[in-house]
Formats: C-alpha cells, sequence, structure tokens
C-alpha cells in the first residue's frame, strides 16, 4: 500500500505542479517580454528561448518619460475603483444589513429583486444605459462609469448573509442606551462586519480594475481612458507603442498580485461569494 | 402618517418633526433599502423597459419611429446566425473544459497525496486577476504569426508548420477558449474545492473497508456528492460565455476575418455603438435576454429536482 500511495503522490504531485506553471507561465513570460526591445517584440512575439543579452529597462524608463497618456488612464482607473469601492460598500452594505436585521414590508420582495438582477447580465442593459447617460449628459465622465457599479446586488446579497449572523441582541442594548438606528449601523453593526467589508472592497475593486466593455463605451477622449480601455487601443498591427503597451500591461497586474499576496483569504472569498449558498 | 410612525419610536425622542419621522424604526428599513430602489428604478426597471422599447424602434438623432417587429425579422440573417453559432461553440467548449478539468484538480489538491496545496492553489488562482486585455496581449504575443513565435515553436516540435493563429476559425475558436481557461480554472477550483469540503470523511473511510479504489471512491461518492456545486459551476460557466466579448476583442480588436471571433454580445456592441443602430442592438439583446432566461430556468428547475431528490 506504501508504494502505491507514494505512486499517486509523485503523479498527482507532477500534475498539479504542470498545471501551476502553465497558469504561471504567461504571466512570467510578459515580465520578461516587458525588458525586451519593443522592435523585437513586434517582429516575432514572445519566443520560447530568452535572449539575456537583450534584456534591458529601457520599457519602463520610455513609459516613465515619454509615456502619452498612459498615466492619465493610471489615475483615472485608481479614482474609478477607489470611488466605487467606496460608494458601493457603503451602499450596499447599508442595503444588505436592512435586509437582513429589520422586519418591514417588502422586505422579502427586495431580496428577490436582488436576486432577479444577479441573474440579468448588464451586458443588456448596455444599450438603453448609455442612451440614459446621453441623456443625463454624462458621457465621458467619471459618473458614467461609476454609477452602474453604485450597488451592486451580488455585495449586497453578501453583507446580508454576513449580517443575518450578526448577535441582534447587541442592537437592543443599544436601543436601551439611546442610541438611533444608525448610529446602531455605523457605530456597532458595521465594524463588526469588517471581513465582509474586505473581500467586497477586494471584489468590486478588482471588478472596476479590469472593467472593460462599459468604460469602452462611456468614455471618448483619451484622456478619459480607464487602464483596459486605454492599454486596447495600442492593439494595432503596426505595433508602433509596443513598448508603452507590454510594459504598461506590467504596471496594470502588478499593483493587483502585490495587494493578493497580503490579502489572499479576502480574494478568495470575494471571487467565490457566487458559491455562497443563498 | 407621521403621527403614526414617531408613536412607536422612544419615547424620549423629539415628536412631530421630521427628524422624529426618519428616526422612527418603520421608516429606518426604507431610508437603509432606499439606494437599492433608486438605483433599480434607475439603473434596471428603466433600461429593461426602455431597451424592449427601443427594439421596436429605429432611432436616429433627435428623431424616433416605431417601425414594429422590423428590427426583429432583421436578425435572421447570416452574420447573426454565424455570432450565434460561435457563442454556442464557445459555450460548450468552455462549459465542459472549465467543469471536467477544475473538478478532477479540486479532488487531487484535496486528497491527502498533496503537499503545499495552498501554494497551488494561490498560482492557480493568480490569473484571475489579471485583465482580460492584459491576458489578451500575452497571448496574441505568445500566438504570433512569425516562425519564431512561442506557440509556433511548440507546434514545430510535433512537426506542424507554422500556424497563422488569428485567422483561422478553429485556431481563432482555439485561441478564446484558452483564454478563458487559463483565467478561470483556478476560480473554478477553488468552488468544487469548496464543495469537496462539505464530503463527509466517514463516507471515504466506510469505503476503503470495503476495499474500494481511489477512481471508485471518485465515482461512486465524489461524484454524486459535488453534483449541487457542478449544477452551479455549469450555469456561470454557460451564462458567462453568452456574455462573452473581451475575450474576442482581444484578438480582433476592429473585428475578425470572416467574423470568425464574431459573438452576440459583439454583434450588439457592432450594430448599437459601431453602426449606431440603436434599435437593432437593443432587439439582439432582447433576444440573448430570453437565451439567458431559459437557460437559468433550466438552471432553477434542475438543482431544484435536485433538492427534492436529495
Amino acid at each position: 500500500m506504501v508504494t502505491r500511495d507514494r505512486l499517486f503522490t509523485i503523479i498527482i504531485t507532477v500534475v498539479i505542479a504542470f498545471v501551476a506553471i502553465l497558469a504561471l507561465f504567461p504571466l512570467f513570460s510578459l515580465m520578461i517580454s516587458s525588458l525586451r526591445p519593443s522592435s523585437e517584440l513586434m517582429r516575432n512575439g514572445i519566443t520560447l528561448s530568452i535572449p539575456f543579452k537583450e534584456l534591458n529597462f529601457n520599457n519602463y524608463t520610455y513609459i516613465f518619460t515619454e509615456s502619452g497618456n498612459y498615466w492619465s488612464w493610471y489615475m483615472n482607473s485608481i479614482l474609478i475603483s477607489a470611488a466605487s469601492i467606496i460608494l458601493c460598500l457603503f451602499f450596499s452594505s447599508m442595503v444588505g444589513y436592512a435586509l437582513a436585521v429589520y422586519e418591514f414590508k417588502g422586505n422579502r420582495f427586495i431580496f428577490i429583486l436582488v436576486l432577479l438582477i444577479l441573474m440579468v447580465p448588464f451586458e443588456i442593459l448596455m444599450l438603453p444605459l448609455y442612451q440614459l447617460m446621453i441623456e443625463l449628459q454624462m458621457i465621458d465622465t467619471y459618473l458614467a462609469v461609476i454609477l452602474p457599479m453604485m450597488v451592486a446586488p451580488i455585495a449586497v446579497f453578501f453583507f446580508r448573509q454576513y449580517a443575518s449572523g450578526l448577535p441582534k441582541d447587541l442592537m437592543e442594548s443599544a436601543r436601551m442606551d439611546g442610541c438611533t438606528e444608525y448610529g446602531i449601523f455605523f457605530r456597532i453593526m458595521a465594524p463588526l462586519m469588517l471581513p465582509s467589508f474586505a473581500a467586497m472592497a477586494i471584489l468590486q475593486g478588482l471588478s472596476s480594475w479590469n472593467n472593460f466593455l462599459w468604460p469602452l463605451v462611456v468614455l471618448r477622449s483619451n484622456t478619459m481612458f480607464t487602464l483596459p480601455v486605454g492599454l486596447a487601443t495600442l492593439l494595432t498591427p503596426y505595433g508602433n507603442n509596443y513598448d508603452i503597451l507590454i510594459a504598461g500591461s506590467v504596471m496594470t497586474i502588478l499593483p493587483v498580485v502585490i495587494l493578493f499576496l497580503f490579502f489572499q483569504r479576502y480574494f478568495i472569498e470575494g471571487l467565490t461569494v457566487g458559491g455562497v449558498k443563498g | 402618517m407621521i403621527e403614526r410612525a414617531v408613536s412607536t419610536t422612544n419615547s424620549s425622542r423629539p415628536k412631530r418633526s421630521i427628524k422624529g419621522f426618519f428616526l422612527s424604526r418603520k421608516v429606518v428599513p426604507y431610508v437603509f433599502v432606499s439606494p437599492f430602489i433608486l438605483s433599480f428604478l434607475l439603473l434596471f426597471l428603466y433600461p429593461l423597459i426602455s431597451g424592449v422599447v427601443m427594439s421596436f424602434q429605429t432611432i436616429l438623432p433627435g428623431q424616433t419611429t416605431f417601425i414594429g417587429t422590423s428590427n426583429y425579422e432583421r436578425i435572421l440573417n447570416p452574420t447573426f446566425f454565424k455570432a450565434l453559432s460561435n457563442t454556442t461553440v464557445y459555450v460548450i467548449l468552455t462549459t465542459v473544459i472549465l467543469t471536467i478539468v477544475p473538478m478532477v484538480l479540486a479532488t487531487m489538491l484535496n486528497s491527502k497525496f498533496v503537499r503545499f496545496s495552498n501554494v497551488f492553489r494561490a498560482s492557480l488562482f493568480i490569473p484571475a486577476l489579471t485583465s482580460t486585455i492584459v491576458a489578451g496581449v500575452v497571448f496574441r504575443l505568445m500566438f504570433g504569426e512569425s516562425e519564431a513565435s512561442l506557440a509556433n515553436t511548440v507546434v514545430g516540435f510535433f512537426g506542424v508548420e507554422p500556424l497563422e493563429w488569428k485567422f483561422g476559425a478553429a485556431t481563432g475558436m482555439f485561441l478564446m477558449v484558452l483564454l478563458a481557461t487559463w483565467k478561470w480554472l483556478g476560480v473554478n477550483i477553488l468552488y468544487f474545492m469548496a464543495g469537496l469540503a462539505n464530503v463527509p470523511r466517514e463516507l471515504y473511510e466506510a469505503a476503503e473497508i470495503d476495499g474500494a479504489g481511489i477512481f471508485n471512491k471518485f465515482r461512486h461518492i465524489t461524484l454524486p456528492m459535488l453534483k449541487p456545486i457542478t449544477v452551479y459551476v455549469v450555469t456561470i460557466t454557460i451564462i458567462a460565455g453568452f456574455r462573452m466579448y473581451e475575450e474576442s476583442y482581444v484578438f480582433w480588436p476592429e473585428g475578425s476575418p470572416g467574423n470568425i471571433g464574431l459573438t452576440i454580445v459583439g454583434y450588439i456592441y457592432q450594430q448599437g455603438f459601431r453602426m449606431n443602430d440603436l434599435g437593432f442592438g437593443a432587439a439582439i439583446g432582447v433576444v440573448l435576454m430570453l437565451i439567458i432566461f431559459v437557460i437559468s430556468i433550466l438552471q432553477l428547475t434542475l438543482s431544484g429536482t435536485l433538492k427534492k431528490g436529495g
């Protein structure tokens, strides 16, 4: 039996290590490629052999000195992600909390609406929402990108599940002390919900950092673009901007990967929230 | 109204004031859920209804005309069927791959045979953090047309001539499916691992006493126990597949040769935004909504039957 177990250990470890290498390989080769001359990259793409002699930091020097609008895109992405994290967490937690702790007329109905919206893909609402943004004269503004993300049904759902596990007698005793219902939420219950805020901040931040189609639709001027939209404009067959494209791609995912290494648990919790049983 | 609401609040509160109204226990929940109600009305219900209305119209700047069902009649054209068949093939391939492979890998990761499973799990998860556009940049460069590109070097080992990956129907589909598989494998592994954590250990122990081997245990214990999570993973993969656009956009930002990469959402984007035919785009959106609606109903009945059975 022992030898058979050892055989399984070897086979399974080899298989999983192989898959893990395949998963990391594209990002590894992106890093290496960002150190290669962009003209070479344009001609042959990523190659199997690494020409160590060619490697240098020229693409990075270039992006820090004459980068076109790259840093505007970066700022836009940071501002939009930060704003949508703050607004979405604030509003969604209030809604989820109320659905969990209060009995009121319409509670059940609103929760069903939340689940309903979860099932309808955003892409279907995209054209009429675009029309609405034109009517509201919001085209080419941050607000147009942020507005549809402000109350995320998935976050409402998650906060509701989390808040229903909170001790309700705390609320009663706070009421006895003359605390208002708002005070109870902001001073007592919200701090208890902190881990759920972390997971949702990551889910919301990541989806807004990587969001592509909606910003592409509502943003018009190059200086207003977010990182994915801006980088996508460099995907031309002429390859005249490969230096910015490749170094810029690395710097787009770097902060996310670094955050992941520190807050792995919350990333995993946030990204698999759909699997939580309803 | 205010009178009645205030009467239920703490007696120490100021009565008959606006402040008192907003502090009352009856009103507070509605204040809390008001952001959702507002965003539901403005950003969901209104666009949903106006989307359906738009699909019966021709929309030009400052001039909107009702044209009956002619947008829907126009949908029955070869380009739409190309988009529909591309999307369907993509959905089938990603669903099969992104269910079976993560299920097997999760079972392996969960077994007693693997050490450092946390490290493996983390490395498999990292692709999910990557923006599809950035991932597309890498995949475009790996699958370049040049003879020296990584992909062509690899197929060269097997004696295959260099391929023009982005210009063939089969290789183009392969690129999109590969990109999605790379990105979502780790997340689906986590779903299955969460499902496996719920399988009671005693079941395996009992099976071992009966002399069941590793494959029998997988087939008769793991597989049935994973049914609910499998239904969930299949559903999200199917719906994500029908919503797919970015995986196609990164390879063909200006549209693909012979529409080999055209998807339904891509067709909405092309018609609605590029050609400015908003009414027609909205009609395609309604059709997509119906497709997804049918799938969701199927999923609900399927998981409903499961609940009765279990």
